[in-house]
Formats: C-alpha cells, structure tokens, sequence
C-alpha cells in the first residue's frame, strides 16, 4: 500500500534529484512548491522518523573519493544458518550492504550478498578473505562481482502512478 | 561513467563532506553548527556542496528516499548480456525509468541493476518490459532479509 499522502510526494518528487542549493534549503523548497517552510520541516520530520527518508545526506560519488574498487561478495550459505551468519557479515565495518536474496539454480547458487567497498582489488579482496574467515565452513562456494563501469546511476525514482 | 581520479580535499572540506554525510536536519539554517565547527561561513559550505556536485565529487545532496517503507517495492535484478551488444542493451535497460542503479559486473550474469517502484505489479512490469526490450532472461533476486548496515565514505 502506497503510504505517502500528496504534500510528502509533492515534496519529495520536488526534492529526489537534490534540495535547493542554500543556505535555507528547506524554505526555498517551500517556495518552490508554494507551501510554508513549516509544512517541508513537519514533512521531513515524520518522514525522517517513519523510515521513508533515511537521512537527508550528501551522496558521494565513491570514485572520487578515493574507493575505486567495489566489490559484491556472494556466498551459498545453509539456509539454517544464513540468517545468523548474516548478521555477523554485516556486523563488518567494510560491508556496506548485506541481503539475504533467493538462489537462481543452476545459474546462481548464492543466498547471502554483502557489498564490499575498497581502494584498491587488493583491499576488498583482503576484506572478501576476512568474510571467509568469518563465515567459516557454513561457507560452501563464494564469488566477488567487481563493478567494472557504472551505467545508470539516478538513486531510486518516484512517480505518480495510475492508482 | 568511468571511474575519475581521487579530488583533493582541505581538513575543514574532510570534516564538512563527512558530517554532510550523516546528514542535516530538517530546520531552517541546516548549515549553521557545521559552519561553526568547520569555521568557516555558511556560503562556504554551500559554495562547496556547488562545487562538489559539479565535480562530480557529490552525485546528489537531498532526502535518501527508502521506497519500501513508502509503500513502494525495489529489487536487485541481473541479466547475461552478449559481449557484442553489451552497449545497446545497456541503453535498453538505462532507458526504462523503473531503473535507479546499474553497474556492468564480470560475471556471466553481467548487468546488475536495481528497480524501484510504487508497488510490486510496477516491478512485474518492468521486468516484462525490460524482457521483452532486450530479449534476454531477466533473474530478480529481491531481498528476503536486510541485515542492517549504514554506508558512508568518510575521507
């Protein structure tokens, strides 16, 4: 179910590909859209506090930031302990994500992915290693899909849609 | 995209480019107590969030948008693309708008990219679309658990 009444979508379909670049962002937003400032602040704070906006953030380009390398480790873990060994991957300061997704047989036998960001190859397969030690043997088979060009990369898009 | 060489930063670009990945709260003068602590004026930080979208340092400041507690449905798909038609498929899959993230992997599975929408029949018709596109087989692996994690790319 959709949970966003028309003032948060308003407000965030006019903010996704970034707020306006001030000093008060969130007054020129508002004006932008025609509302008070106070009606965007209210907006974000619920927003904020549901989970819907998980921050309100720079968004680096990794790049550019030195982390060239990123990697997404993936394993074929027992079902019966994949969710336990999930939970001690993600706890690893170098894993950016960790899903558990379903096996694609015969072409794709891994369940757990963790996402891996480093300097350099060298570093994240280090880092990949030090997954291996963590997972032990629940471990049966892994692979590491480094990104080699980034295609597309606009964030996550909301559109009105027929209802 | 190709990935571009490392930017050089000051220690006060370090600190702000880090806090503003935390993030800012939603009030009127958002820059203010980072201002401070930076020690430089709030045009600064403003001058430099300009310049680093610019660069391509920053590829978005604004609201990071969680669609699923929205209402709205994302997934992981991939797809194997033959070598030879790797860029035209790439533009076939870029071009449909349900598509956020897409990254070339070397795999068999080649081309990873992530659909968000309203629900989960708009996912279904996106894969339909990009199927039908394309010509090729496309494997979605949505999440069954998230094992929480919070990225940032401190400098």
């Amino acid at each position: 179910m959709w949970l966003l009444d028309e003032t948060d979508q308003a407000i965030l379909e006019a903010a996704q590909d970034g707020l306006p670049v001030s000093a008060t962002p969130f007054a020129d937003l508002a004006a932008r859209l025609g509302v008070d400032e106070a009606t965007v602040l209210d907006a974000f704070d619920r927003l904020l506090a549901a989970g819907v906006v998980r921050r309100i953030a720079a968004v680096p380009n990794h790049y550019r930031l030195g982390y060239t390398a990123n990697g997404m480790s993936v394993w074929d873990v027992a079902d019966d302990v994949v969710d336990e060994v999930g939970e001690r991957v993600a706890a690893l300061s170098f894993v950016s994500h960790c899903y558990r997704r379903p096996r694609r047989l015969p072409v794709w036998p891994y369940n757990l992915f963790a996402m891996v960001h480093g300097r350099s190859r060298d570093e994240v397969h280090a880092r990949v290693a030090e997954i291996e030690t963590v997972i032990g043997e629940a471990a049966r088979a892994h692979d590491v899909l480094f990104s080699k060009r980034i295609l597309k990369k606009t964030g996550v898009r909301l559109r009105k849609e027929p209802r | 995209m190709l990935p571009h060489e490392p930017v050089e930063l000051s220690a006060p670009q370090r600190l702000v480019l880090n806090r503003l990945q935390d993030g800012i709260a939603p009030t009127p003068r958002p820059f203010a107590a980072l201002a401070e602590e930076a020690g430089v004026s709030e045009q600064v930080i403003v001058d430099w969030i300009c310049e680093w979208l610019d660069q391509g340092v920053l590829t978005r400041f604004g609201p990071m948008i969680h669609l699923d507690r929205a209402g709205g449905a994302v997934e992981l798909c991939a797809l194997a693309a033959p070598q030879d038609e790797y860029e035209a498929i790439a533009e076939q899959v870029n071009a449909h708008p349900a598509v956020a993230h897409n990254y070339e992997r070397d795999h068999a599975l080649n081309m990873w990219f992530v659909l968000g929408g309203s629900c989960e029949d708009a996912l279904d018709h996106a894969v339909a679309e990009i199927q039908h596109n394309t010509g090729l087989d496309v494997y979605r692996f949505p999440k069954e658990r998230e094992f929480f994690v919070d990225l940032r790319f401190y400098v």
